[in-house]
């Protein structure tokens, strides 16, 4: 889509760049002051990655020109975030699982004694 | 005689990108990857740990309960203007390539480059910093992943800054000397450094709260 734009559609766009700069700036000024408001951690640890991925959402969309990128560019990211769930779903149920695995041999251990 | 890769300025039939957009994203999927794998072990670990940071304040001896109380978050939050301001400057070199005007192109790539080496110089104050209060990457799992992540991040700015120096200085020959179609070939590579660039800027958008704030 990039390389096809006009002079016209360059110049609107240097116009969207410096809003999303302006945006970016606020929401980095944003996230370092709710983490002064000392939240327990999960609600932290979400309002954290949600101003994270606005603003990442923001770089890409814009900064990355995914706005109207070809369909190839989009499976391959698409691809590829397919991936990036199954990996940390794969690091989190193993840790899952590892506390099953405790509470197993624990028992077991307790049959034993009895 | 030289080797002439297809596609270079203009779109293949069947995907409907030059090919270099398309070889940079596939780039930047295995980047996800990378770094995705190491926030994965980073995850893995924090759930893991008894204590995080599980290190003493400099000078209070009490133990942190924050990573802020070890980590700089001003220079960081300094460190994340730099790099959103270089994305700026990046896409608005492009940008003055599209309208034909090579002076500004020069002048914004150069701001560029200069913000990508003021990331490099926080980020060694930073670093020192943590070496006088003897806290390294051996210390314990805490520094481990910052050192890790954040070195690696600095390792792919650094790369940044040596593509975009010759895309500034020799590299620039294309554009000076070439032809029209050398001039769409380097507006294109100018693209296409610039969307490693952008993915710089992001993935430091996620390491800056979740290994400082949180």
């Amino acid at each position: 889509m990039a390389h096809e734009m006009s002079l016209e559609e360059v110049k609107k766009h240097i116009r969207v760049y410096l809003l999303v700069f302006g945006a970016l700036a606020v929401l980095t000024v944003v996230t370092v002051a709710v983490s002064y408001l000392d939240m327990p951690f999960y609600p932290a640890l979400i309002v954290a990655l949600i101003i994270a991925t606005v603003k990442a959402g923001l770089v890409a969309a814009y900064f990355m020109h995914l706005v109207g990128e070809r369909q190839v560019i989009m499976w391959v990211l698409i691809s590829a975030g397919a991936f990036l769930i199954a990996m940390f779903a794969l690091f989190i149920s193993s840790y899952a699982d590892q506390e099953q695995i405790a509470l197993i041999s624990h028992a077991v251990s307790l049959s034993h004694v009895a | 005689m030289s080797l002439q890769i297809p596609y270079e300025v203009t779109p293949r039939l069947d995907t409907g990108v030059n090919n270099a957009k398309l070889g940079i994203w596939l780039f930047l999927a295995s980047e996800i990857m990378l770094f995705g794998g190491l926030f994965a072990a980073y995850v893995f670990l924090r759930m893991g740990a008894e204590a995080w940071p599980g290190l003493e304040i400099p000078y209070t001896g009490e133990m942190a309960t924050r990573a802020d109380q070890i980590l700089n978050v001003p220079l960081a939050t300094l460190n994340t203007m730099i790099l959103i301001g270089s994305s700026v400057t990046m896409v608005m070199a492009w940008a003055s390539l599209k309208m034909d005007k090579f002076s500004k192109y020069k002048l914004y790539m150069g701001l560029t480059i200069l913000l990508a080496l003021a990331f490099l110089v926080v980020k060694a104050f930073e670093y020192g910093d943590k070496f006088d209060h003897h806290f390294y990457p051996s210390t314990n799992n805490f520094l481990g992943v910052y050192f890790v992540l954040t070195g690696l991040h600095a390792i792919h700015v650094t790369g940044g800054i040596i593509v975009n120096a010759w895309f500034w200085g020799p590299g620039t020959k294309m554009w000076t000397q070439g032809t029209a179609h050398d001039k769409a070939h380097f507006a294109n590579r100018i693209e296409v450094a610039g969307l490693y660039w952008h993915f710089v800027d992001l993935v430091w958008i996620f390491l800056f709260p979740t290994i400082y704030l949180i």
